[in-house]
């Protein structure tokens, strides 16, 4: 009696061809745990085997920050004279950016790295690349981390926006989840992928303002030029980052065009996600 | 009667084979090349695309408590069977409704990091098969007496023993307690004493908690010893479904042409007698495997085209290509001269053949052995299936290939 009880009371699962789930988000929900436990083992893993550790993680963005100040700031002469320190600036761009390009890089292998999963259970495979991104954060927070320090050594102190920075955090992360989604579902068919993407990310490192202040393009151009500029996503989140860190002023109609661009981005990459899913099983 | 936990109605599941080649995965430059290609040429000449059917119109119904079986040859639909069951792939067509947790174990070890010591493991492997923390911790005692592998609790699984790791991985899985498990080969793994614990566990699962489930097997004997129901699938469909013994008689005896020895490769000879047949005869029946002491004739069909004269011999061999024994033509007759094609009947009247799947090798040459006609080497000749109760050969793990009475005595 107990018995038949429970089992009516157990939700009833329909599978179709093309049913797109009902409970998709109630089931990604339920899958939490299992989303924290991936999380937990990409972390976990990352520096395994290697000499110094998590060092890694506060090496690789003080290294790529230092050869930066020097190549810009120095050789190419882009620090400005009396503004904030050209360090500072620099790495309020260098963050998002590493952090970006980063996920993305994760996120696209991610699915791939474990077909053994995805093939041999069911799970929304939405938490893979998202566990991904995710763990990136963790570099971002020690990269943060890393940030205070340079603030110390330049006894330089943050006007009081800092404190919206966090908003301009989940706006990376959302970008990188977009962007990151839609690659992944891409490199479950098409292997061609994983191999634009280091192309993409040394390029985008130019077209985004991260060596350099995006007030030099309405300088050099003009304020439609600077619009437009604004529709790399990464523009607004950059300009967004150096306000907060170090009070630049916002240029907020390309904040918007930028925003705008992201949650294009996000939509985008959820639809294509969802709508290829199904299929992984069978492609990877 | 209560409503079923597991309806499939007419499933069917496509693969599209492109035969442009064996890649599993497109390219960009593929798709680019393909739709170049088809510019160029007339639209009639589209690429070999093919369509395969993996499942075709599978239909059945399992009830709560039910233990259930999957037979069927190799690309019978099994496993694509399982991985639509268990949401892996999505099927073509038709629907399935389900009731309960399903967890499926399609393979063990699933999700195993090798960086990560076994403890971590245990928690990682069960939250992929669907456990909360609270329950893995639950079972963590249970897991970790179950695998064995207390000591090695902390070191990581790369530098366990295959043995450990597959015990372990089993041992997680075995301690899920879903309303529905579906369970692939995966007892094929680790050494027949622990094969044995898995049974028993998945026994215990089944009878003892009531609870549903799918199994499917190669062996025989396993299913036998845990289902009560099967369904037979052959070529995507349900070819037959019903009681355990009756279905898996059934498999054994279904006799598959495809498999033919006239076009196996592994044969040299200058092909003057070319050995083009051979089945396996129960009775008057064409079977693939009988079960242990049933005797069996070994039917061969020889093609000879101009007047020869020949001897021939067989070797019947275990998985190993060990010949457990031989027997020639020239034992009983001597030599005989053909000029056409014509059969011959082995009868192994009293086989002394422990369970398991047997190889022959057959040649047929001059009586001189001066010259060879047709050397088949190691070709599959039939499965005997270890079933208790047919014979008075063991059916349990123990070495050797052949059993015949022995009579052991205390001296003093």
């Amino acid at each position: 009696m107990t018995e038949i009880d429970l089992l009516s009371s157990t939700a009833e699962l329909i599978i179709e061809p093309g049913r797109s789930e009902k409970n998709y988000w109630k089931d990604i929900w339920r899958y939490r745990e299992l989303f924290y436990i991936l999380s937990w083992r990409d972390i976990k893993v990352r520096y395994k085997q290697t000499a110094i550790g998590a060092t890694w993680g506060v090496i690789r963005p003080l290294l790529t920050m230092l050869i930066f100040t020097f190549v810009f700031g120095r050789i190419a002469n882009l620090s400005v004279l009396n503004g904030p320190p050209y360090a500072i600036v620099v790495f309020a761009g260098l963050l998002p950016w590493q952090f970006f390009s980063t996920a993305l890089q994760e996120a696209s292998n991610s699915l791939i790295g474990n077909t053994n999963l995805v093939s041999k259970i069911y799970f929304p495979r939405l938490i893979i690349p998202a566990s991904a991104i995710i763990t990136t954060l963790v570099d971002f927070f020690i990269s943060f981390l890393l940030l205070i320090a340079v603030f110390f050594f330049y006894r330089f102190v943050p006007p009081v926006q800092i404190l919206l920075l966090p908003l301009f955090i989940l706006l990376t992360l959302l970008l990188s989840f977009g962007v990151g989604l839609y690659v992944t579902a891409l490199n479950v068919k098409y292997r061609d992928v994983r191999y634009i993407i280091p192309f993409l990310v040394q390029f985008g490192i130019y077209a985004t303002p991260v060596g350099y202040s995006s007030e030099v393009i309405s300088q050099k151009y003009s304020e439609t030029a600077r619009f437009y500029f604004s529709m790399n996503p990464a523009v607004g989140i950059i300009d967004g980052f150096r306000w907060c860190i170090l009070g630049q002023p916002m240029y907020w109609p390309g904040f918007f065009a930028s925003l705008t661009v992201i949650i294009l981005f996000c939509i985008i990459g959820i639809r294509y996600f969802r709508k290829t899913e199904k299929t992984f099983a069978d492609n990877i | 009667m209560s409503k079923p936990v597991i309806k499939v109605e007419e499933l069917s599941k496509r693969f599209i084979i492109s035969h442009e080649g064996a890649e599993r995965y497109k390219a960009l430059r593929d798709v680019i090349a393909q739709k170049a290609k088809r510019m160029v040429k007339s639209p009639v000449s589209a690429p070999a695309r093919e369509e395969f059917y993996a499942l075709k119109d599978v239909g059945f119904e399992i009830h709560q408590g039910d233990r259930v079986g999957i037979i069927g040859r190799n690309g019978a639909g099994k496993s694509t069977l399982l991985k639509l069951l268990s949401r892996i792939t999505e099927p073509t067509s038709g629907r399935i409704t389900i009731r309960g947790r399903v967890a499926s174990l399609l393979e063990v070890g699933t999700g195993f990091h090798p960086e990560l010591s076994g403890r971590e493991n245990i928690f990682l492997n069960g939250a992929i098969l669907g456990m909360s923390r609270f329950e893995i911790r639950k079972k963590f005692d249970e897991i970790v007496e179950f695998a064995e592998v207390e000591k090695f609790l902390d070191t990581p699984v790369k530098r366990y023993s295959s043995g450990m790791y597959v015990r372990l991985a089993f041992a997680v899985a075995a301690n899920l307690e879903p309303e529905i498990l579906i369970v692939d080969e995966v007892l094929a793994v680790g050494d027949a004493q622990f094969q044995k614990k898995c049974l028993g566990k998945m026994e215990d699962v089944s009878k003892n908690q009531g609870r549903t489930v799918l199994f499917v097997s190669h062996q025989m004997d396993a299913i036998e010893s845990l289902t009560s129901r099967c369904i037979y699938l052959k070529n995507g469909t349900v070819f037959s479904e019903g009681e355990t013994r009756k279905t898996v008689d059934l498999y054994l005896n279904n006799y598959n042409s495809e498999d033919s020895i006239a076009t196996y490769r592994d044969r040299f000879g200058n092909g003057k007698a070319r050995i083009v047949k051979l089945e396996i005869k129960k009775e008057e029946n064409t079977v693939l495997g009988v079960k242990q002491g049933e005797a069996f004739k070994i039917l061969l069909g020889i093609e000879v085209n101009e007047p020869i004269k020949l001897d021939m011999s067989i070797a019947v061999e275990n998985q190993r290509q060990q010949p457990l024994f031989c027997t020639q033509l020239s034992d009983l007759q001597g030599a005989i001269q053909k000029d056409k094609y014509f059969e011959v009947l082995i009868d192994v009247s009293d086989p002394k053949i422990r369970k398991g799947d047997y190889m022959i090798s057959i040649a047929t040459y001059k009586p001189d052995q001066t010259e060879f006609y047709d050397v088949v080497h190691h070709f599959p000749l039939l499965s005997i299936e270890g079933i208790a109760e047919t014979s008075d050969i063991p059916v349990d793990n123990r070495l050797g290939n052949l059993y015949f009475p022995i009579k052991w005595s205390e001296i003093g």
